[in-house]
């Protein structure tokens, strides 16, 4: 994924500008994806619940595209953008979503628990900071295969807060594994706001406390995203360790599908649909409002082509219901 | 879910001792709405959001019930309570016993458990048995609303750490629940309904379940009593010994997975007892597949007992077919 081959315009001094463009194309598709995902859920088309990462698109498209095809991913509840980012084809993502024998998951999975082992992406995650200790493993695993490989572990603000992230990042501390924790603060964990879950301003200052380097980013924008994740990736590969990454952004729809949002004011989800990343990002690359249109229209376009693949794909058959359970 | 939020509303108007403990609990009013209201009523102090920490969550009531409160945790999907199990198991459930028998551990975990929401293998468990295996603990199943009141507040008042099992599906149902505070002790199985032909063990959405089943059998002559146990352990088992006796047929059922579940206990129970001689059947058991539970509606819906299963399994068990 990464790497630049022609001598290409680098976007912010560091993102060609093909790339770029395609990253682009895909938070539009990851948002088409999720809108439509609201509607189908409306419909009565998909059940359960989803989580939508519209306006957080930035940290996906600037985070797994500065890795190599070799690394893993270790996805979060709200992990669309970074399915999609990761390489995943959209057909096979939306028959998961509707629950289709033709999803990565044969429909066993959902939204929430949709992984790619053959792309080393290892799965989103229903439980909140599960991912973090396996990426532990995952680390160790790497060091004693001696690859150079890296691992991309997301999570929330609210994962912050369990055990499972404090014992997580003190064992990749002390190892120097090479994981990047990449930390998505939306600013909420459900209803609890940031200020009312931390006693400090900035989740980055807990990398402190297990030695290893933090810091906090604008994660609206794809540009200090990508830098960030591309220097982290460099300093593991070099076998210096783990980095704490904060991308401070924003979720504009409620937490799920039962959130009533009264925790937080109209105004201030208005304030940041205004520093919309996608927009922001197709300023960067000087894209017009003409070729946006062109561009929403054929993500609309491959989203409408995904659905009727997955209304195409069967149904799962009950008599393979205990399949899959052992080795 | 108006009998639960109303149980905790009149506990806490009476004993200011008691308070809620939970993940979006306050404004949000709980991811299923059991808390709603109750902030505005009891301020954030007594209803208390806390970050996403299981472990910390049945730790403070742990640590708040030894001292003299009476705390009531909400785990807001009971399978993440498998975060908070050394503090559980290892720390509330035993301290009474390794303190001499000097501590009194006054808390009731409510936890939002089982499967038909469509939300898949991480929250949609059905955990209740891992708890009745632990000494100490009590563990409590409502199946209507009219339970789930007179049971939380008996929980409640009780001196001893209890975890008590909603089911999200049961939420929704509707029942006759008196306004005034009352109890149901914990540790009477209740027979919800009376029959001769087969003695029908369920527990929490299985109850209703099985009472659709039984009015199917009914027209065709068949005649199922059903028994609801409310809480697993203590568990009330004469009503159970007592009508094997009768029925001379037990089936039990259960959305938990069948291998290890409590089904198996409750078997033992029957087996282990003077009903034993009177089975002119083996006690069968109807449960969960062995398996996580599938996102897909489809899948989800085979992978536990429904109405046709039970009517199906019972039938066959009262016709000798098995
Ligand atoms: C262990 C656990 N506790 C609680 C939940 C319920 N839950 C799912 S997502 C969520 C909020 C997570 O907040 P954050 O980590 O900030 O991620 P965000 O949803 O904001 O992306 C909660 C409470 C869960 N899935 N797992
Ligand atoms: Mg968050």
């Amino acid at each position: 994924m990464a790497g630049n081959s022609k001598n290409e315009k680098l976007i912010g001094g560091i993102l060609p500008e093909s790339k770029a463009r395609d990253l682009l194309y895909k938070m539009v598709l990851t948002r088409t994806f999720e809108e439509n995902a609201e509607e189908m859920y409306a419909l009565g088309k998909v059940h359960g619940t989803m989580h939508l990462s519209i306006g957080q698109e930035a940290i996906a498209a600037g985070s797994s595209p500065a890795l190599k095809k070799s690394d893993y991913l270790l996805n979060t509840h709200r992990g669309h953008g970074h399915f999609l980012m990761w390489g995943g084809d959209l057909n096979r993502m939306m028959a998961e979503f509707m629950g289709k024998e033709a999803g990565y998951c044969r429909g066993r999975g959902g939204s929430m628990h949709i992984a790619d082992v053959e792309s080393n992406n290892l799965g989103a995650q229903g439980i909140v900071a599960g991912n973090l200790p396996i990426s532990v493993g995952v680390g160790l695993s790497i060091q004693m295969r001696k690859t150079d490989q890296v691992v991309l572990t997301l999570f929330g603000d609210g994962a912050s807060n369990e055990g499972a992230f404090h014992e997580s990042l003190n064992m990749a501390a002390i190892w120097d594994l090479p994981v990047i924790y990449l930390c998505e603060n939306n600013q909420y964990a459900m209803s609890m706001a940031f200020e009312r879950a931390f006693r400090i301003e900035q989740v980055s200052e807990r990398a402190a406390a297990y030695g290893m380097v933090g810091l906090t980013i604008d994660g609206n924008d794809v540009i200090a995203v990508y830098k960030a994740v591309s220097e982290a990736a460099e300093r593991a590969r070099k076998g210096n360790g783990p980095t704490l990454i904060e991308a401070v952004t924003y979720r504009w729809r409620g937490h799920s599908k039962s959130d009533r949002q009264l925790y937080r004011t109209r105004e201030e989800v208005k304030e940041w649909m205004e520093k919309d990343p996608i927009q922001r990002f197709a300023k960067v690359l000087g894209v017009n409002e003409a070729q946006m249109k062109e561009i929403q229209a054929q993500a609309k376009e491959d989203i409408r082509k995904a659905v009727e693949f997955a209304e195409a794909s069967p149904e799962p058959d009950v008599s393979t219901i205990l399949e899959g359970i052992y080795a | 879910m108006e009998a639960l939020r109303e149980g905790m509303r009149q506990a806490m108007q009476q004993d200011e001792r008691v308070f809620v403990i939970g993940e979006d609990i306050g404004v949000y009013g709980g991811a299923f709405g059991v808390t709603a209201g109750l902030i505005d009523e009891f301020g954030p102090k007594r209803i208390i959001d806390t970050p996403i920490s299981e472990a910390g969550i049945a730790g403070a009531v742990i640590g708040a019930a030894i001292t003299g409160m009476r705390p009531i945790g909400e785990i807001q999907f009971s399978d993440f309570v498998v975060i908070s199990m050394e503090q559980l198991v290892m720390q509330g459930a035993k301290m009474r016993f390794m303190f001499g028998g000097k501590a009194d551990v006054p808390f009731v975990m409510r936890l939002a458990g089982g499967s038909g929401t469509g939300a898949a293998a991480q929250h949609s468990e059905s955990l209740e048995n891992w708890f009745v295996h632990v000494p100490g603990l009590k563990v409590v199943m409502p199946s209507s609303p009219y339970d789930a009141k007179g049971l939380l507040l008996a929980a409640i008042q009780d001196n001893n750490p209890i975890m008590f099992f909603e089911h999200k599906l049961l939420y929704k149902t509707k029942g006759p629940v008196p306004e005034e505070m009352y109890t149901i002790p914990l540790g009477q199985s209740h027979v919800v309904r009376e029959g001769k032909d087969l003695t029908l063990i369920a527990t929490s959405i299985m109850v209703s379940r099985a009472q659709q089943a039984a009015e199917q059998l009914a027209e065709e002559g068949i005649e199922i009593e059903i028994i609801d146990p409310r809480t697993l352990k203590p568990l009330d088992e004469k009503p159970i010994v007592d009508s094997v006796i009768k029925t001379g047929k037990a089936l039990i059922v259960h959305e938990a997975v069948k291998t290890g579940g409590f089904g198996g206990e409750l078997a033992a129970v029957i087996m282990e007892s003077e009903a034993f001689a009177y089975l002119d059947a083996p006690v069968r058991r109807l449960a969960g597949l062995d398996m996580p539970i599938p996102y897909n509606r489809n899948l989800e819906y085979h992978a536990v007992p429904q109405v046709e299963n039970i009517v199906e399994e019972a039938r066959k068990l009262v016709k000798g077919q098995y």
